[in-house]
């Protein structure tokens, strides 16, 4: 199968071992992976801030830039949600609209991917050690992601995963939010840092980057060596 | 910055600095999700349940002239007096007008947010009425001249020493630390009251259009003492509080427990279809309902936000808002706190002074996750988001995002200006905590990470120079 | 300064604001699933369709009791199946004794008349008026109804079936006589009952009465009899 990735702004710059290990995955699942180099953003910053008419912008960018794909693989669950859920909006009574719906229907986030289309729950990982996994937002109540990372998680070789009682609660990070109400952000992160502690787990795991960037930034703060990781990161290891 | 915005910033950072009371708070909601969870697993099928009740709101609020008219015929054929209020000055002086004519001295009150929303409190005092807040929750706070801090629990931000203190100071009672001792005090104080008031004022949780019937769903009896005893019984409620039928309240009235405090079904639910009808041994001679518009005819005009008004008022998304519960009710500074306030509250009053409360949130979506109307609230925040910056952009805001586009669109010019960034990076130590830095707002609190010396598009590029196919392995 | 009723105003602007017709999500299509086909007007789910979505009640008058029982209990309420007036009477009378009873309030109910005679203490009977204060001054009021609710474990109470508004809520001790025939599944089933008892004149008070009064406004605790009954006892006749 052929998969075009989908590479956030963000994991480009900052964490490139995130899509480094995505690559790594689906090679070895037999996969064919392209990177259409012309990829930018997504647009959610200037969505998010209501600046839709720049948004659109951007967005026709990707739409263009993913043409011909197959299959999108987005290594965000909050980029994949601005595209999946909010480019038909964005494009509703625009002559762009089919082409946005058609992209919604081909993008998958990355652990919705393996378990959802390839249908794979063991992807011969090994991580010794315990986890705990953080739920980010927009992938669980945008695109309902859920149950795909923890199944992965579970067939990892050594790996014990430990629930956190605020899984599901929001880390603060919001994009813009995060700077543009830093107090509020900074409370939301200090309860989830908290929760995540109280588990004693070695390793924090999620399927978005942003959030890893809020919950890493705060942990570095306190002086906290539990380490950050992205879910792509564990099943690369093997 | 907008006053009502910065006052909003202040607020919100003051709570959330008070690890004290984020914790209390924390664990006044934190048994809430277990016990909603509970009672909503009796239920055979939550999701339909829930999808039913959409439909009906939808009917209600897309047909509102019409179950709007039926209600007030209904009422009004058994002798109660309905009386539309366009706006919130209106509703005010209806009520006043009643109070004067019939000689009211003393009124008892049960919980009533709209009555909030009016400050009718303050007008009925201001003309020589007493007021007593009956509800245990709205008497407390009511003494300590403070809005309510969550509209179902308007109390919840206080210890019971502060009761305790507060009861000590203003009743003269003794001092206890059992919260039975002290609710105990506030019902001996009541009963006085409700026997000697002239009128007793409510609001209502549903209008019942089929039979003409309001409403009132409560734990404590305070409603229905209100609306017995006294000879006068005034209801004010909002115009989109609106049923279709008599048996959609076996649907609601459930959900709304459920979803409010986790209860099966509320202590008390009663609706009043009229005054003292001949043959009744008791009940108010008079019956006047206040219907009131304030600005919902706004929102209803905007269609794409309508579903707001479908709200049952249950306070689900207050109590799952990871925002409310970092910053507590009061930093709101509205009468409707949490999601829904920060939705309705730009149309109630305007966009351009409360558009703040829609930029104040991580759009978690868990308020609309929980809502048992399925109101779209998180997509209805980025509404508002959109609408006032259609209406209003900030200057700076626009340069930025217009910079974004160039720069989005043109992946070798953004490639460069990535790369250009990484490097200069390192100079970003120099700044780091001092008030020139530009990222200091993040850097305040949390660790901000270095770019990666490689960039993904940098390792793609190499690994496809280097020639490597499916099988490569690093 | 007389306020005028404003309904010709604020209905025009509720036309008005209709006229914009809003996203129906729940519609169905004449062509399933196809946006662009014609809504069609579904029919409302009735309580025929809720009775498969709320909690199950068992068929039978046996189950819908013991589902009664048990929801009381949970409740706090005093709920006592009995096989006679008689024996109702003897509990009452201890319950007088128990709870220190000086004076009681009742009214004039079909299947329990003479009940509060046997008790022999001072009664006020609310069919003929009374003054608020005389019925404050009572520690217990004993009314009829006219259902209880299995699926809750609430009592309905009406204006001409429970002697009032005030009776079953003022008095610090409720207490309510009620027969097996008066045992309805739901809620539904008690709006419709009310329906045929009653309808088209309505009584202008009916409250369904789901245990003894509670409030947890303190701290989240919960505290039994905040304004109305902080004791409730249910009798149940054959």
């Amino acid at each position: 199968m052929k998969v075009s990735l989908f590479i956030p702004c963000f994991v480009d710059r900052f964490y490139p071992h995130v899509g480094v290990s995505i690559v790594k995955v689906l090679e070895r699942l037999g996969c064919e992976v392209e990177y259409p180099e012309g990829q930018t953003c997504c647009g959610q910053p200037a969505f998010n801030s209501g600046y839709w008419d720049e948004a659109r912008s951007v967005a026709e960018h990707s739409l263009d830039v993913f043409a011909g794909s197959d299959v999108i693989v987005s290594a965000s669950g909050s980029c994949g949600a601005m595209m999946k859920v909010f480019y038909p909006e964005l494009f509703k009574e625009t002559t762009r609209h089919f082409d946005a719906l058609k992209m919604a229907a081909k993008i998958y986030e990355f652990s919705d991917f393996l378990v959802s289309k390839l249908g794979v729950r063991d992807v011969g990982a090994r991580f010794d050690g315990t986890v705990t996994f953080h739920d980010g937002c927009h992938g669980l109540r945008e695109l309902g992601i859920e149950s795909q990372p923890r199944e992965l998680l579970k067939h990892v070789k050594g790996l014990t995963l430990i629930e956190m009682k605020e899984a599901k609660t929001c880390c603060g990070f919001g994009g813009a939010f995060a700077v543009k109400f830093p107090t509020i952000s900074t409370a939301m992160g200090e309860v989830k840092c908290a929760s995540l502690l109280e588990t004693g787990a070695d390793c924090v795991v999620s399927n978005d980057s942003s959030c890893l960037m809020q919950i890493q930034g705060m942990l570095q703060r306190q002086g906290k060596p539990t380490r950050c990781l992205h879910l792509a990161e564990i099943l690369a290891r093997t | 910055m907008i006053a009502f915005a910065r006052d909003f910033k202040k607020a919100a950072a003051r709570v959330t600095a008070d690890l004290k009371q984020r914790a209390f708070i924390q664990r006044a909601l934190g048994g809430y999700e277990a016990t909603r969870d509970t009672t909503r697993r009796k239920f055979q099928n939550w999701s339909e349940a829930r999808q039913a009740a959409s439909e009906i709101k939808w009917e209600a609020v897309n047909r509102l002239d019409k179950y709007l008219q039926e209600f007030i015929a209904k009422l009004e054929a058994r002798g109660t007096r309905v009386f539309v209020a366009a706006d919130a000055g209106q509703a005010r002086d209806y009520i006043l007008r009643v109070a004067k004519e019939n000689g009211v001295r003393s009124i008892i009150k049960s919980k009533s947010m709209t009555t909030e929303e009016i400050h009718l409190n303050d007008a009925l005092e201001k003309e020589g009425h007493s007021v007593f807040e009956s509800d245990l929750g709205e008497y407390i706070v009511q003494l300590r001249h403070e809005a309510p801090y969550h509209f179902v629990f308007p109390a919840m931000h206080l210890t019971r020493e502060q009761i305790s203190d507060l009861f000590q100071k203003e009743l003269g009672s003794e001092p206890t630390n059992d919260p039975e001792a002290l609710t105990m005090i506030a019902r001996r104080v009541m009963r006085q009251k409700y026997v000697e008031a002239d009128m007793g004022i409510s609001g209502a949780n549903f209008a019942v259009a089929e039979t003409g019937m309001i409403s009132i769903t409560e734990n404590e009896g305070n409603a229905r003492l209100t609306c017995a005893l006294p000879k006068i019984h005034v209801a004010l409620l909002g115009i989109e509080k609106v049923l279709p039928r008599l048996e959609d309240l076996a649907l609601f009235l459930p959900m709304l427990a459920t979803m409010g405090t986790g209860q099966a079904l509320t202590c008390y639910n009663t609706l009043y279809s009229g005054p003292r009808q001949p043959g009744e041994v008791d009940g108010p001679e008079q019956f006047h309902v206040v219907l009131l518009d304030n600005r919902r005819t706004e929102l209803l005009a905007d269609s794409e936000q309508r579903d707001a008004l479908h709200c049952i008022r249950c306070g689900a998304c207050l109590n799952v808002c990871p925002i409310f519960k970092n910053i507590g009710g009061h930093s709101y500074g509205t009468t409707y706190q949490g999601p829904i306030g920060s939705v309705i509250t730009p149309h109630l009053r305007d966009l351009q002074n409360w558009k703040h409360l829609s930029s104040a949130s991580s759009l978690c979506g868990a308020c609309t996750e929980t809502c048992p109307v399925g109101i779209d609230l998180h997509h209805h925040l980025l509404q508002n988001r959109h609408n006032a910056m259609r209406e209003k952009p900030h200057w700076w805001e626009k340069f930025l995002y217009t910079g974004f586009v160039f720069l989005m669109c043109r992946p070798g010019l953004y490639r460069v200006a990535g790369k250009l960034g990484a490097i200069f990076f390192p100079l970003h130590k120099f700044v780091n905590g001092t008030p020139l830095d530009p990222l200091q707002n993040w850097t305040r609190t949390r660790e901000f990470p270095s770019p990666a010396r490689e960039s993904f598009t940098d390792f793609w590029r190499k690994k496809k120079l280097n020639g490597e196919g499916n099988h490569g392995a690093h | 300064m007389a306020p005028t009723d404003q309904r010709e105003a604020v209905f025009a602007r509720i036309r008005e604001a209709l006229r914009q017709p809003a996203p129906h999500r729940h519609a169905d299509h004449a062509d399933h699933g196809q946006e662009d086909s014609p809504v069609v007007d579904v029919p409302l789910p009735d309580s025929n369709a809720f009775r498969a979505w709320l909690p199950a009640v068992g068929a039978s008058l046996e189950d819908q009791i013991v589902l009664f029982a048990q929801n009381a209990a949970q409740l706090k309420a005093d709920f006592r199946t009995v096989t006679s007036v008689e024996e109702a009477g003897r509990q009452l009378a201890a319950l007088a004794r128990e709870n220190n009873w000086k004076r009681i309030a009742t009214h004039r109910h079909h299947f329990a008349s003479g009940l509060d005679d046997k008790l022999g203490l001072p009664c006020l009977s609310t069919d003929i008026g009374y003054a608020t204060t005389d019925l404050e001054q009572c520690d217990a009021a004993i009314t009829g109804c006219d259902a209880l609710v299995a699926q809750t474990g609430s009592v309905l109470v009406t204006n001409p079936g429970a002697g009032g508004r005030a009776l079953s809520v003022l008095p610090p001790h409720h207490i309510v006589i009620a027969r097996r025939s008066q045992v309805v599944p739901d809620l539904a089933s008690a709006l419709q009952l009310v329906r045929k008892l009653y309808a088209p004149n309505w009584p202008s008070f009916l409250s369904f009465i789901t245990g003894p009064s509670r409030t947890g406004d303190i701290e989240r605790i919960l505290v039994l009899g905040a304004h109305g009954p902080k004791k409730l006892t249910i009798f149940l006749l054959p």
